[in-house]
Parts: C-alpha cells; sequence; structure tokens
C-alpha cells in the first residue's frame, strides 16, 4: 500500500486518505457565464502529469493540498492549504 | 535411477532422525531436513506427479518449486509444494492431478488427443452451445489438488513489521548486503526462501566453511533478524513487501531493499525434455550439496556454461558416473573443456529424449555438429539422467513488482535491472556478477548504499558492471523436432510448436501470446518458460529480446496458500447508546450508514406490516419514541460560525436567533439537493445541527474542506458519537416530557422550531422542537452514556400515554404521511431543490453559497420533474419503489416512496413526475412490477394535515 507524507501526521498508509479532488479556482458566480460555470464544475484535465489535489486524513479531519504525478503515480510532494493563494473569487469579505 | 550418497560435507539432512512417512499408499523413509520430493528421490521414486493437461509423468526438474511438477496433497492439504516442504513424520502423501493414482492413472491416455487441444482451445471452444459442455469436461480432466471443505479451520497469524534495509535473497550476496546495512546502522530483515542461508554459494565457487563463517556472522548480529523457509510473495508500492513464513504472514515496510534474488537456471527445450530424470543442472546440485542425493547412475550433461562442467566435476568428487557433458557451443569459447575420463563434445544437437518402461529418461539420441562427416548421424547414449545447464534467467519478479525496468544485455544474454526506483537496489547474479568474490562486493556496495538511502541520505549506489562478466546463458537453446513434445512451459504443456500456432494466428506480442497460450500462466509463474516463449516469439517475428519486452510478472512469486491471505473481517457496526433497550423490546434490526437500527419492534401475534402500522398508531394518537442517535451530530463554534453556514447551506442561518432551529439543505456546486438536517443556533457563536444517518461522515468531512479553502474563523467537532438523541412524537409527548424537565414546553415558551438546553431527567439536554412526522415532537439529544438511562426514563414515564418505540419503518411511513422528502430515496443525484419542492428552503437573495450559481441556471430552465404525492384507490395492484409512471406511452417518472398509511386507510406515496402531471387531481398510470397499468391519482400534500 502506498503512503500519505501527511503534513500534520507524517507518513500514513493510503487507507486513512480521501481525495478530495483537483484544486481549482471558482470563478466569481456573479460574473463568469453559464459556460464558464457548466466547465468549473464539469470539466476536468485528466492528462497525466502533475496534478495538484485535496486530500483529506480520514482520523483526524485534517485536509491538505498534494501535488501527484499521475503519469508515474507518484506523491511529489504534500503541504498545508494555508500555503495556496487564497483564489479571489473565494476570499470572503470581512 | 536417484540414490542417497555417503554424508556430502554441509549437508542440511540429519542421518541421526529417520522419519516415516506413506506415499500413494506405500511406506517411505526418509532423514529430517529432507523435502518431500528429496526423500521420495533418495527412495528412487522418479515419477513425482502428473502433467496438468496431458497427464505426462513428470518428476524432478528445479527441485526449488520453480516448476510445478511436484505438487502434493498431504493430510488433506492440497497442492503442497514439495521441493520445498519439509518432510514431516507421518506425513500421508498422495500425487495431485492423477485419476487412479500416479502409477496407473487413466488420464495418461488424454496424450493421445494432444492433436485435438490446440493453442487457443478454450478460445476456439468454449463459447454459444459447446461452452458448458467443454467446461464441465476439461474442469474434471484439469486443476490440480483437492480441497476438502471439511478440513479444520486453521488461522494463521498476520504481523506488521518495519525495518531499515530489507534483504531478499540469503545467498552470498544476500549475506554480504545484510552486514554491511547493519554496520552502517540500519536495522535489517534478511529473508530466505531455504530452510538454511548460503543459496548456491556452496557449489558456485565458495567452500562450504567460507559460506558457514558468513552465515554465523550474519546471525550474531543483533541488528540482523534473519527469516528462514520465508519468501517475498509481492513487493508492492513505498517498499510494502508480503514475506509468507510457514504458519505467519508479514507484511513489512522497509525505508529500503536490498534485492539480491540471484537467478533461475533454464531449461533445454528439446524433444521429451519433460521426462522424469530430466532436470536443470542447479537441481542436482541441490540435491547433492542439501540432501546428499545423486542424480542418476549414469548421467549426461547438456550444457553450454563453465557451471556444467563445474556440476561434472562435483559430481565425479562424489563418484557420481558421468557418461558425457554435451555442450551446445561451437569449441571456440573460452571456457574449459576437458575433463580427464569423460566424453566431452561440443556443437551438440540433442535430438530426443527416450523415455524407458517405468516412463523415465533412458537415453538421449544427439547430434555432433561438430565433425561434418557424421553431422547428419545421430547417436544414442544410454543414461538415467540428463542434466541441462544451458542458461540462466534473472530472479526479477519482485523487482520489476518495486517499478524497476529491465533490459536485455547481449554480452552476459541476460536481462539485467536498468532503472532502479529510490530505495530499491539489486546486486549479484541478478546484476550479472556471477563470480563469489564479486556477488559479495556487489552485495557489500548495495547495502552500504541501501542503509544511506534508509537514514535519508542520497542515492550513492552506482552499480558499476565488473569487467569479468562472461555470458552464462545459451542464445537460444530450443530444438524443433518434427514430433513435438518439446516443452516450454511444463505447467502448462505447452509445446514450440503452440506458441509458433500463436504467433501464427496473430497473438504475435508477448502479452497476447501469454494469453492466448497460456504460456506463463501456470502456479509457477512463468519462471522456467517466459524467457524460452519469448525467445521463440522473437525468433518467429525475426527480431531480438532486445526490443522484446518480457510480460508483467506480477504477485505472488510463488504459490501462497489461501490460509495466509484469508483474514477476519473488520466490518464496524455501530450500536445506539440504547441498543440493549431495543433488543429487550423485541427489535428487528436492519444496518443504516454502518448503524443497527431498528426497523420496527416485535410484537407476539402481530406481523411485521402490523407491528409498523400499531407503532404509526401509537404516533397519532399518543407518543412514539425512537432512536435518532444515528443522525450525524456537528458543532461549529467561532465568530464566522453563522457565515459559514450560509455559505454551506442553502437557507439563512446567520440570522437565527438563539434558541431556534431552521431546516438546513446542503446542496452540491451543480444544485443538487446532497444532505438535510435540523439547525440550531445554541448561542453567538455557536451552531449544533443534524446531518442524515448516511450523510454524517461525508457532510462533516465536506464542510472542513469548504472551510480549508475559506479559512473562516470557526471550528467543528464532529458529534454523532458524543450524544445520543431520541425523537418524543405524538400529541401526548409535550405533557409526558413535561413530567420530566422543568423547562417550559408550553406553545408560547417553546413553540415549533425552538431549541432549548437544560435538563430532562436530570440529564444535561439539548432539545429540538421536531415536526418530521409529527405535529407535536421534541428531539431529545443528550450525551452517549446517558442515552440508555434516558431511553428507559421516558417508555416507564410514557406507560399512562400508550407510548410505544417506533422503528425506521414506521418514521418512513409517518414522515409520509406528512409528504416530507428523503434525501436519497425521493430525490437522486439529479435533482435540484425546486424539483424536490424544497424550494423555501433556499435563500436565493444571499451573496452566496454553495450551489447558488447552478440553481440560478435551474431556475431560468424551470423542473425537468417535480416530486408529487399521489394516492391510489382501494384495490389495486402492488406498487412498488421504482415502479414507472407511463404517460403517451412515454416514461414520465416514478415512485419514489409508497405505503399503505394506516390512519387514512388508503395506500400513498411520492412520485419524481413529469411537471405536466404535477397539478392536484392528474390521473397518473403506474406500471406495476407484473406489468399491470395501476391508476392513481394527484393528491395535495401532507397527506395527514393536523396529526
Amino acid at each position: 500500500m502506498k503512503l500519505m507524507p501527511c503534513p500534520l501526521n507524517g507518513p500514513r498508509p493510503l487507507l486513512e486518505f480521501v481525495c478530495g479532488g483537483e484544486v481549482r479556482t471558482m470563478p466569481d458566480p456573479d460574473t463568469c457565464t453559464d459556460a464558464a460555470w457548466a466547465s468549473y464544475l464539469f470539466t476536468r484535465d485528466s492528462v497525466p502529469g502533475i496534478r495538484r489535489e485535496w486530500w483529506c486524513h480520514i482520523p483526524s479531519g485534517y485536509w491538505f493540498v498534494a501535488e501527484r504525478d499521475t503519469a508515474r503515480d507518484e506523491i511529489v510532494k504534500t503541504y498545508d492549504s494555508s500555503r495556496l493563494a487564497a483564489p479571489q473569487a473565494e476570499v470572503v469579505p470581512a | 535411477m536417484m540414490y542417497r550418497l555417503p554424508p556430502v560435507p554441509g549437508e542440511w539432512i540429519d542421518r541421526s532422525r529417520q522419519l516415516e512417512f506413506e506415499y500413494e499408499g506405500r511406506p517411505y523413509t526418509g532423514f529430517a531436513g529432507d523435502t518431500m520430493t528429496s526423500a521420495l528421490a533418495a527412495a528412487g521414486e522418479m515419477t513425482l506427479g502428473r502433467s496438468f493437461k496431458y497427464h505426462r509423468p513428470r518428476g524432478i526438474f528445479s527441485f526449488a518449486n520453480h516448476d510445478a511438477n511436484n505438487l502434493f496433497q498431504v493430510d488433506g492439504v492440497p497442492n503442497v509444494r514439495g521441493d520445498v516442504a519439509p518432510l514431516a513424520a507421518g506425513a500421508r502423501i498422495t500425487a495431485v492431478n492423477t485419476f487412479g493414482g500416479l502409477a496407473r492413472d487413466r488420464g495418461r491416455f488424454l496424450e493421445w488427443l494432444a492433436p485435438f487441444l490446440p493453442v487457443g482451445f478454450y478460445y476456439k471452444a468454449f463459447h454459444g452451445r459447446h461452452f458448458p459442455r467443454w467446461e464441465r469436461r476439461i474442469r474434471a480432466i484439469s486443476g490440480l489438488g483437492t480441497v476438502h471443505a471439511a478440513l479444520p479451520r486453521e488461522y494463521t497469524p498476520k504481523r506488521y513489521a518495519f525495518c531499515d534495509v530489507l534483504v531478499v535473497g540469503a545467498g552470498a550476496t544476500g549475506l554480504a548486503a545484510a552486514l554491511s546495512a547493519a554496520d552502517g546502522g540500519a536495522r535489517v530483515m534478511l529473508v530466505d526462501e531455504n530452510a538454511r542461508a548460503g543459496g548456491s554459494a556452496a557449489w558456485s565457487g565458495a567452500t562450504t566453511a567460507e559460506v558457514a563463517a558468513l552465515g554465523e556472522r550474519v546471525a550474531r548480529n543483533p541488528r540482523i533478524e534473519v527469516l528462514l523457509s520465508t519468501y517475498a510473495a509481492g513487493c508492492y508500492a513505498d517498499r510494502w513487501v508480503a514475506l509468507v513464513e510457514p504458519h505467519r504472514m508479514t507484511k513489512v515496510r522497509a525505508r529500503a531493499i536490498v534485492f539480491a534474488t540471484g537467478v533461475i537456471e533454464q531449461p533445454a527445450v528439446f524433444r521429451n525434455n519433460d521426462l522424469p530424470g530430466v532436470m536443470l543442472g542447479s537441481a542436482a546440485q541441490r540435491l547433492l550439496h542439501r540432501c546428499a542425493i545423486a542424480p542418476g547412475r549414469r548421467v549426461v550433461i547438456l550444457t553450454a556454461n563453465r557451471e556444467g562442467y563445474e556440476l561434472a566435476r562435483q559430481l565425479r568428487a562424489h563418484e557420481v558416473h558421468v557418461a558425457a557433458v554435451l555442450d551446445l557451443r561451437s569449441g571456440s569459447v573460452g571456457d574449459a573443456h576437458e575433463i580427464p575420463g569423460v566424453r566431452c563434445e561440443t556443437r551438440v544437437v540433442p535430438e530426443e529424449a527416450i523415455a524407458g518402461r517405468d516412463g523415465a529418461v533412458r537415453a538421449l539420441r544427439f547430434r555432433c555438429a561438430s565433425d561434418a562427416s557424421v553431422a547428419q548421424r545421430t547417436e544414442r547414449i544410454e543414461c538415467d539422467a540428463v542434466l541441462m545447464s544451458v542458461g540462466f534467467a534473472p530472479a526479477i519478479q519482485l523487482l520489476m513488482q518495486a517499478g524497476a525496468a529491465s533490459a536485455y544485455d547481449t554480452a552476459l544474454q541476460q536481462h539485467l535491472p536498468a532503472t532502479l526506483p529510490p530505495g530499491i537496489f539489486a546486486a549479484g547474479r541478478l546484476n550479472g556478477v556471477y563470480e563469489f568474490a564479486a556477488r559479495r562486493q556487489d552485495g557489500r556496495d548495495a547495502g552500504v548504499a541501501a542503509a544511506a538511502c534508509a537514514r535519508g541520505e542520497r542515492d550513492v549506489y552506482r552499480h558499476e558492471k565488473p569487467e569479468h562478466m562472461r555470458q552464462v546463458s545459451h542464445l537460444y537453446p530450443v530444438f524443433e523436432h518434427a514430433r513435438g513434445r518439446n516443452f516450454i512451459d511444463l505447467d502448462e504443456d505447452i509445446q514450440v510448436k503452440d506458441l509458433r500456432d500463436a504467433a501464427q494466428e496473430g497473438f504475435d506480442s508477448p502479452e497476447l501470446m501469454k494469453r492466448y497460450s497460456t504460456l506463463g500462466m501456470g502456479p509457477s509463474q512463468g519462471k522456467l518458460s517466459n524467457l524460452n516463449g519469448a525467445r521463440v516469439l522473437t525468433r518467429v517475428r525475426g527480431t531480438s529480446l532486445t526490443d522484446t519486452p518480457l510480460t508483467t510478472q506480477r504477485p505472488f512469486y510463488h504459490p501462497v496458500p489461501l490460509k495466509h491471505l484469508a483474514g477476519a473481517g473488520f466490518h464496524v457496526t455501530r450500536r445506539s447508546a440504547a441498543h440493549a433497550c431495543h433488543e429487550a423490546l423485541g427489535a428487528s434490526w436492519m444496518n443504516v450508514g454502518g448503524w443497527q437500527r431498528p426497523e420496527f419492534y416485535s410484537f407476539a401475534g402481530l406481523g411485521r406490516a402490523e407491528c409498523i402500522a400499531a407503532e404509526a398508531r401509537a404516533v397519532r394518537t399518543g407518543a412514539g419514541l425512537i432512536d435518532v442517535s444515528t443522525l450525524g451530530k456537528i458543532e461549529i463554534h467561532g465568530p464566522d460560525a453563522g457565515r459559514f453556514l450560509d455559505r454551506v447551506y442553502a437557507g439563512s442561518f446567520a440570522d437565527l436567533r438563539a434558541g431556534s432551529t431552521r431546516y438546513g439543505l446542503l446542496l452540491d456546486e451543480g444544485g443538487i439537493v446532497r444532505d438535510d438536517g435540523v439547525i440550531a443556533r445554541l448561542g453567538e457563536a455557536s451552531y449544533y445541527f443534524t446531518t442524515t444517518t448516511g450523510g454524517a461522515a461525508g457532510v462533516y468531512r465536506e464542510l472542513l474542506l469548504w472551510n480549508a479553502r475559506w479559512r473562516m474563523d470557526c471550528a467543528f467537532v464532529n458529534a454523532t458519537g458524543h450524544r445520543a438523541a431520541f425523537n418524543l412524537a405524538g400529541p401526548a409527548s409535550r405533557e409526558l416530557l413535561q413530567s420530566l424537565t422543568g423547562i417550559d414546553l408550553s406553545e408560547a415558551a417553546f413553540p415549533f422550531q425552538g431549541a432549548r438546553s437544560g435538563e430532562v431527567a436530570g440529564i444535561p439536554a439539548r432539545i429540538l422542537r421536531a415536526g418530521f412526522v409529527a405535529a407535536l415532537g421534541f428531539e431529545i439529544h443528550v450525551p452517549f452514556g446517558s442515552g440508555a438511562h434516558l431511553w428507559n426514563v421516558l417508555m416507564n414515564a410514557g406507560e399512562r400515554f400508550g407510548i410505544r418505540a417506533f422503528g425506521v419503518e414506521a418514521q418512513r411511513l409517518l414522515r409520509l404521511e406528512k409528504g416530507h422528502a428523503i434525501i436519497g430515496q425521493d430525490t437522486d443525484n439529479l435533482t435540484n431543490p425546486f424539483e424536490a419542492r424544497l424550494g423555501w428552503a433556499v435563500r436565493m437573495g444571499k451573496p452566496f453559497f454553495v450551489g447558488q450559481r447552478s440553481l440560478r441556471i435551474h431556475e431560468s430552465r424551470g423542473p425537468r420533474q417535480t416530486l408529487v404525492g399521489f394516492e391510489l384507490p382501494a384495490d389495486h395492484a402492488p406498487v412498488f419503489e421504482a415502479n414507472l409512471l407511463i404517460d403517451g406511452g412515454d416514461i414520465a417518472g416514478r415512485v419514489t416512496s409508497i405505503a399503505r398509511s394506516p390512519t387514512l386507510g388508503r395506500t400513498i406515496g411520492l412520485a419524481m413526475a413529469a411537471p405536466r402531471l404535477a397539478a392536484p387531481g392528474t390521473e397518473l398510470a403506474i406500471r406495476a412490477s407484473d406489468g399491470r397499468m395501476v391508476p392513481a391519482r394527484v393528491v395535495k400534500t401532507p397527506f395527514v394535515e393536523a396529526a
């Protein structure tokens, strides 16, 4: 079984984790076209290569970011989501 | 005829301990340290099994279970690997795959049918009307041991282990690698499938004393754990290796692995190369050095490398008669070809092995191409053993599973590891290093590098090809014969012709050929056949091994008894705090989202439907109590808690007053209804809310993900397991509960959608006014440990109101009467809230919530379907959930909920219908499961107004 290097819990077996899909930026829902929104919802770029994904360590409920090379089935690196620049449309007004 | 020799230095057998056993019904004797196969060989038994397809007699071939010839049924246990399984006193052994015993196997006549069993037979015969007949026939005559279901269950422990460096193979290379890794500070595990360490060193360059000294140093080293009689069965991601020990499986995670798995000797392919007595040179070496058994009384060695001559010398040293050494190569090769007193020939072409009356080899017919004058004349040489030493294939299977790539080395005529993933090392003959001293050095280098890797240092190991690499494998040890029977794969009885035919029929890539011909798909997984198969394929296609990738060899490396793979199933069942109370009330259990929940409570003399109806009636007329502890329960605390809920739930919660609740609807980004629950505001900055039973874990995780994205100032507690919860419902519920609490429950003080904290029967509780199943109801949430107590208190206090516990079925019925949809039952993954008639729970005017953008699109397009209530006439055919609505000859929807309402005395239901059918009074047509059309009429919901 693969090991996932969790930024919070260290290396743990993969079955303790669940993938939350690619890290993607939500377009501004108030200004984007229907087509742009539909593309955000349904279009995925599944070209093999390095993907940035959300992963959750289930027992601790911790979401973090993993960069995974889907062509080589390798986890390149993982880090806390605070290191993601907050996507613009998702910045919550204070 | 094989026979036992006088003591051989370093032999593994203990001649002071004789073991009696039985084989095919006759008594035998062996020594402690013998394997089943060697004990039989020492007794002169040549035929130890029958082949899979043609039932040909088979004997010792590799004496390492690299072939599947010697599989036995031992005391009822099928397919014991006789080559390596230690002999036990009193064992009752029979051959597998025979009809009426090994010697008189009726199946041996199957060989005459061979012309009718062409390659790809299954694909040609197993289809259409022929399938069942052929399948039954083939199943009856093929197959290996017999499984006895009545044998006692045997539990085998599993162990998890961790180490810095795992060394696979304890030959000269592996021993050296383990020592140097341990010297580098690593905790080392060293595994070897043999009962003793040393591998082939004893007969390939080392003295017995040298091997023993190495083994001693390893055994004394406290940092090395040695596991013998243990094979690495598979190598999985991130250096996770399954080790199969005799009575245990160990799953080990290593920081680094050194593969010192060596090589597997490969057979020559010529007519009747499968006769008992024809075997690999390394099999003879194992027999000689481990068990002191001579391979025959008159031995012929067929060779193409130095190892063959060395074998002849060693046999002669033990006074075994070597009749000839026949070299396939021309005389120009560098090795010394002369052995005084032994006939040595070069440029030999083997014609066929000839069987004696007992089925074992009695002679070899060959040609000598070196002498032009007699090039076409064959010669027959009498012998009772033909030892083949014509080349090797690396035992690279595990290394490939670990992610290595291999390349064919034309200088060595062997596949070698080409690229290795991080933390994976290869050393020794697997690396093309054959000389004893060089193997030890390669092992030491790999051990040092592996220890450094385990310490987290950079990969320092660079395998340098030693200069003295020499060719040990013949290019093409495959010899055609007009009458065939030149076996490539002994497991599956595949001949050269079969592979040629497969290629002819278009299956001419290694992967296709494997599947079509079943090459390498037997129990030994092609250890002795994949390379020769690939050689034949390259000949047919005019290519070379350099550009013919070998097929992937998947786990397991050796057959693994199923007992090692079977384990206890860890199916988690969650039980409510009041589980024993339900049990005492006669609960009939169902599984809901991993929980055991009472479906209904059985009463003596009442059927299922009557019980459910009685429970529902109690709720409508007096009081009912249901355990809803399985609901997800989540707390959110923090200044942004309300604003966070506004962003994820469709309703409005920041403006909720403390002490009140609101229905919460959770959508996904596509505007699809995902989950629902009741959200209560406990105070300024804290909320408590429920989710559906099945959605509990997923919703909690999703909330955490949204806040990982938004990073708002609030925190989450999954309180699902912290609290028990009961819904007390019915007209008498207020009076009942008031008798147990000081909280004012009057309509004015505690209206619908209120939430209060206080004590119930002395237990700290949160009470939510609920209306899911009845107009009046209270959901009481208490600490888990008090759950059973509260249940009993409520049931006792409710006695005078005629209280009844009700289960999931009654709850489904009661909420249906109220017209409430269940998310996931009345909705599916295409249902938006407008279609589920839950638009009232959506605040489209909010600045943002998950699903809002998509709902704008859904709103502008109008609904594609609508949830409607319907009722059926008094006498109707049975209608079930998922029956279809038919309108104008087309599907116009489906029934999502249906039940007979005891309150109304009618059958009512919900259906997801085309919007044109949504108006009350519309006549519907439902196609029942038996095809009959059932009329129904759309009615307004709730079906039951006041209850």
